[in-house]
């Protein structure tokens, strides 16, 4: 954005304190109370480095007789493990707290990986028309017609024959966030070609065409602006989703590695063990990657009503 | 303005200098169906003769008007005259200069700019005005630092805003109150010739009053020439030194204003004025004009006019009219040439509805 | 008795930072086929009082007070059922644009068929018989064709004379037409007002004509109320308010249009602009942009009083401050 001193960050805040929208998130109590259990989700998450009782990834603290512990309150539970056990003897509540970690970052990190990507190409589409925008469409379009699974796999094969075995596994984390990334980047780009063709059309534009701007600079610093309020919406949903389907890479084994104890390994290590009765390692990461989810989806569909302006 | 500009401003001493010079300029956009549909369907391709063969010059200092309703061409003559659009065919020249050659030279571009007739869509809502009202000095790299500061200020003050109203957002003013800002930003890179395309028609009578007064004011202390495209007549009569009225892209009519408002020659010229309606109040029934304007695609032959002229006879739906010279005036019309048309005085040349 | 009489219509928005009054205190009468213009510059109340009348307004604008009378009973607030029944057969409504009142999914044969169908007992054969009659009416060459066509297949002005015939086919007493011709151009317009004109005088159907065109309301009102910053500053035959306004803005603003006559070196200008809702000052609302402002003018908020001819909601006018002057 062009201009001399921007204003304070304090100003900011406070005008943004006083704005719409924090008006109407302070009188919804879905908005309040899925913020609330996201905030507490994503410090525990965020700290667990720091503030997880345990270390899963110690090995060598690892201790094959505390394994499947139930949890605390159970009958033959201790307050030394809140959550309970896993087979390896980890404690349920550090490695949730860990995974919900990786699960956060990873989601975030396609998010925006895709959000770059997607309004990148939707503002070209959107700016240029003609066959730039026609090229760019039909990309998405294929691009849409794979699912993030599919792609996973794809790439998943490709990396396991190109890259000798040894860097694989630091490489895994970066192929999933590709894969998802790749996967969601079609709607930001068809959403942000929308508002670009709109925002062209206006007389704003025309009076920088006049002096005589460059395409680049107009599309950065006069269109970009105004084309980014739906993009927070979708964002915030598609991380819910993009946390979702990295779940689901690692449940079927194509996602992280073990080793990195993703939500969605820990829920399929513990469904070999839910016939038995030891239920809690598949369900605590379940509800954990559920509540992050949902809350997530809450705060988005809020924020969307929020942001539209006819139904103020 | 701030520090004369470098340019030595000619006085009128010597024929006044022309800021543009168009020639028998057109404008065709293709309109066609896409191909497959075209195809299917037997079409062949569909021209949209938005401007046709328009010719007129602007002295320094000067407005010329161009007035007509909807599809004559007038915002397509504006876009073509600051460069948003090249012509099809004929020449504009800016300055003695072909104007592709003008608009690629910034020495040149800084010298034309453009006031749009929407205050709502003109002005980007998510930059300060200050930026706004900047953008064109940093673009033409005009001055530095806090030059830029005081430049805004003193821009703001000649609007008739304050200095204080450079931190605000476009949606905490008024219509007016951003016709304003528009025009402190076309003003800000110093041109000698700026574009009106209907810069009052979305305001309201009153703030009309205070930005047709402030343009003029503007034009007088700066030496701007304008062009100032309109659909209204009273507004133009305000404010043109020369006149020109268009009709399905074409000029009907050119000539200083004075002498087309006194006495009016071509029959549309006289039909647009038949329909305002009277204020005064004199009680003289207002015949209302038949027919609408055509679509651009398929203009009628000969003179577009003809299907809704009182005048009109075989030659005029056979053959295009040149211009004819009436005193000052020049008219397109078969009926003005051959001497048909009735004095301004005898109103008897409106067929009814 | 007024067929429509609305006495200190209050609207009003309730917002986040207080109730903001769109209208307050609104006052006026229309007979049985008269023409009254109603105009005002943007942001005055002009289409919230037709919305208001029909009870369209938007939500969260709600009437906060004051009545709506039509023939003598009251419409405001009442519920959906009986509303709806007095829209269209009653009271029938013009718009500003054509393309948006027009269902572009239906002929324009059906939207007049079903319109008229509900409001009265006509057959299928009989409503559209009628139908075609209207369209010939209104104007539009060979209706009997025409009658099938998509509002689309319209110019613009002739959409407008479609919808011109939508509101008149239930014949309603009275219509509110709020800038039916601002989006045309003006050679249309003046052919659709002379068509609003004819037809409401030969029906006897009473026009509310809101716009913010004086040159139109010279043409086609009866009388006319100028409006600004949500109330009525003036009303009167409109030769009175046109040519002899009293109240300093109805002047300044009549001052400020430029004449087709001559050319003039400056026109006369209002400065400053109308006050936001949020911000009208107490007193007379014109005041910080009136030539004549006095004291008393500051303070306490005039209401309609005679003057000159017409009535006018301004001090000077007050029978105390006239003999004081005059002493």
């Amino acid at each position: 954005m062009p201009g001399s001193a921007a204003p304070t960050a304090a100003s900011a805040v406070a005008r943004f304190w006083d704005g719409d929208v924090a008006y109407a998130f302070r009188r919804s109590p879905v908005a309040i109370g899925s913020a609330l259990v996201l905030l507490v989700l994503l410090t525990g998450a965020m700290l667990a480095p720091w503030i997880a009782p345990y270390n899963p990834f110690d090995l060598a603290s690892l201790n094959l007789m505390d394994s499947n512990q139930p949890p605390a309150w159970a009958e033959a539970g201790t307050s030394a493990h809140l959550l309970g056990t896993e087979s390896q003897g980890r404690d349920m509540l550090s490695t949730i707290m860990h995974g919900t970690r990786i699960s956060f970052l990873v989601g975030a990190a396609a998010v925006v990986f895709a959000v770059g990507v997607g309004v990148g190409v939707g503002l070209l589409a959107g700016y240029a028309g003609g066959n730039t925008d026609a090229i760019l469409m039909r990309m998405a379009d294929v691009q849409l017609s794979f699912p993030a699974i599919l792609i996973a796999l794809l790439v998943n094969g490709v990396v396991r024959i190109s890259v000798p075995q040894d860097r694989q596994e630091a490489l895994q984390i970066y192929v999933v966030i590709f894969a998802i990334g790749i996967s969601y980047w079609p709607q930001f780009a068809r959403t942000v070609r929308g508002s670009t063709m709109v925002e062209r059309g206006k007389e704003y534009i025309m009076a920088a065409r006049v002096i005589g701007l460059s395409g680049p600079r107009i599309m950065l610093t006069h269109i970009l602006p105004n084309v980014l309020g739906p993009v927070t919406v979708i964002g915030t949903l598609t991380l819910g989703l993009a946390m979702v389907t990295e779940a689901t890479l690692s449940y079927l084994g194509v996602g992280l590695p073990p080793s990195q104890l993703s939500l969605g390994t820990l829920i399929r290590l513990g469904q070999d063990y839910l016939s038995s009765g030891e239920w809690w390692i598949a369900v605590f990461p379940g509800m954990a990657l559920m509540a992050a989810v949902l809350s997530i989806n809450l705060l988005g569909d809020w924020l969307r009503d929020a942001l539209n302006p006819r139904l103020r | 303005m701030v520090g004369d500009s470098v340019d030595a401003r000619p006085d009128a001493k010597n024929a006044p200098r022309v800021v543009m010079e168009a020639t028998k300029v057109s404008r065709h956009f293709d309109v066609s169906r896409p191909w497959l549909a075209r195809t299917l369907a037997g079409e062949g391709r569909l021209t949209l003769r938005a401007v046709d063969e328009v010719s007129f010059s602007i002295a320094l200092g000067t407005t010329l008007a161009l007035v007509g309703e909807s599809g004559c061409g007038k915002s397509t003559v504006a876009r073509l005259a600051v460069g948003l659009y090249a012509p099809t065919s004929g020449q504009i020249l800016f300055e003695g200069v072909d104007l592709s050659a003008a608009r690629a030279q910034p020495a040149l571009r800084r010298r034309m700019n453009m006031i749009f007739q929407d205050p709502y869509a003109s002005l980007n809502p998510r930059w300060r005005v200050r930026d706004i009202v900047a953008e064109p000095i940093r673009a033409f790299r005009l001055l530095q630092g806090s030059d830029v500061a005081d430049r805004v200020a003193q821009l703001l003050t000649q609007v008739g805003l304050s200095p204080r109203d450079g931190e605000k957002f476009p949606h905490e003013f008024s219509g007016g109150q951003r016709q304003r800002v528009s025009i402190a930003r076309a003003l800000s890179s110093e041109p000698e010739f700026l574009v009106c395309d209907e810069p009052t028609s979305a305001l309201d009578v009153s703030v009309q009053a205070q930005i047709l007064n402030l343009m003029r004011d503007l034009q007088d202390r700066f030496h701007l020439s304008y062009l100032f495209i309109s659909h209204n007549l009273s507004v133009v009569r305000h404010m043109a030194d020369q006149l020109g009225v268009m009709y399905l892209g074409r000029i009907v009519e050119y000539g200083p204003g004075e002498s087309i408002f006194a006495a009016p020659r071509h029959p549309y010229t006289r039909l647009l004025l038949e329909a305002i309606p009277d204020l005064s109040m004199s009680g003289k029934a207002r015949a209302a004009v038949g027919g609408e304007v055509p679509s651009p695609i398929n203009p009628p032959s000969g003179c577009p006019f003809h299907p809704r002229c009182p005048l009109a006879n075989d030659r005029c739906v056979a053959e295009r009219p040149a211009y004819t010279t009436s005193g000052d005036v020049l008219a397109a019309c078969h009926a003005v040439e051959e001497g048909r048309d009735t004095p301004n005085g005898q109103r008897n040349l409106v067929r009814a509805a | 008795m007024p067929l429509l009489e609305v006495r200190d219509l209050v609207v009003e928005f309730p917002g986040r930072r207080g109730t903001l009054r769109a209208l307050d205190g609104v006052s006026f009468g229309i007979e049985p086929g008269e023409v009254l213009g109603v105009v005002g510059e943007s942001g005055a109340g002009k289409s919230l009082t037709g919305a208001a009348i029909i009870g369209l307004l938007e939500p969260p604008g709600r009437i906060g007070g004051g009545r709506v009378l039509l023939d003598g009973k009251r419409i405001d607030g009442l519920p959906y059922d009986q509303l709806r029944r007095i829209r269209g057969r009653q009271i029938g409504a013009v718009f500003q644009d054509p393309l948006t009142t027009l269902n572009p999914l239906f002929t324009v044969g059906r939207q007049l068929v079903e319109t008229m169908q509900t409001h009265l007992p006509l057959s299928d054969a009989q409503a559209q018989a009628r139908a075609v009659q209207w369209l010939r009416d209104v104007g539009i060459p060979a209706p009997e064709r025409r009658v099938d066509a998509y509002p689309h297949e319209f110019s613009g002005g002739m959409r407008q004379r479609v919808v011109i015939a939508l509101a008149l086919c239930a014949e309603p007493r009275l219509v509110i037409a709020d800038e039916p011709t601002t989006a045309l151009d003006v050679s249309i317009q003046a052919q659709v007002i002379a068509l609003l004109k004819k037809l409401t005088r030969e029906h006897g159907t009473a026009v509310m004509l809101v716009t913010h065109d004086m040159g139109v309301i010279a043409e086609t009102a009866d009388r006319v109320a100028v409006m600004y910053a949500g109330r009525i500053v003036e009303i009167g035959p409109v030769r009175d308010v046109i040519q002899r306004p009293s109240h300093p803005y109805t002047e300044g603003l009549m001052a400020s249009i430029p004449s087709l006559d001559a050319r003039m070196d400056r026109l006369r200008q209002i400065d400053g602009a109308m006050p936001r809702l949020t911000a009208i000052p107490p007193g007379c609302p014109y005041n910080p942009r009136c030539p004549k402002v006095f004291d008393r003018c500051l303070q306490d908020r005039p209401g309609l009083m005679p003057a000159r001819g017409t009535q006018a909601a301004c001090w000077l006018y007050d029978q105390a401050h006239a003999e004081a002057a005059l002493a």
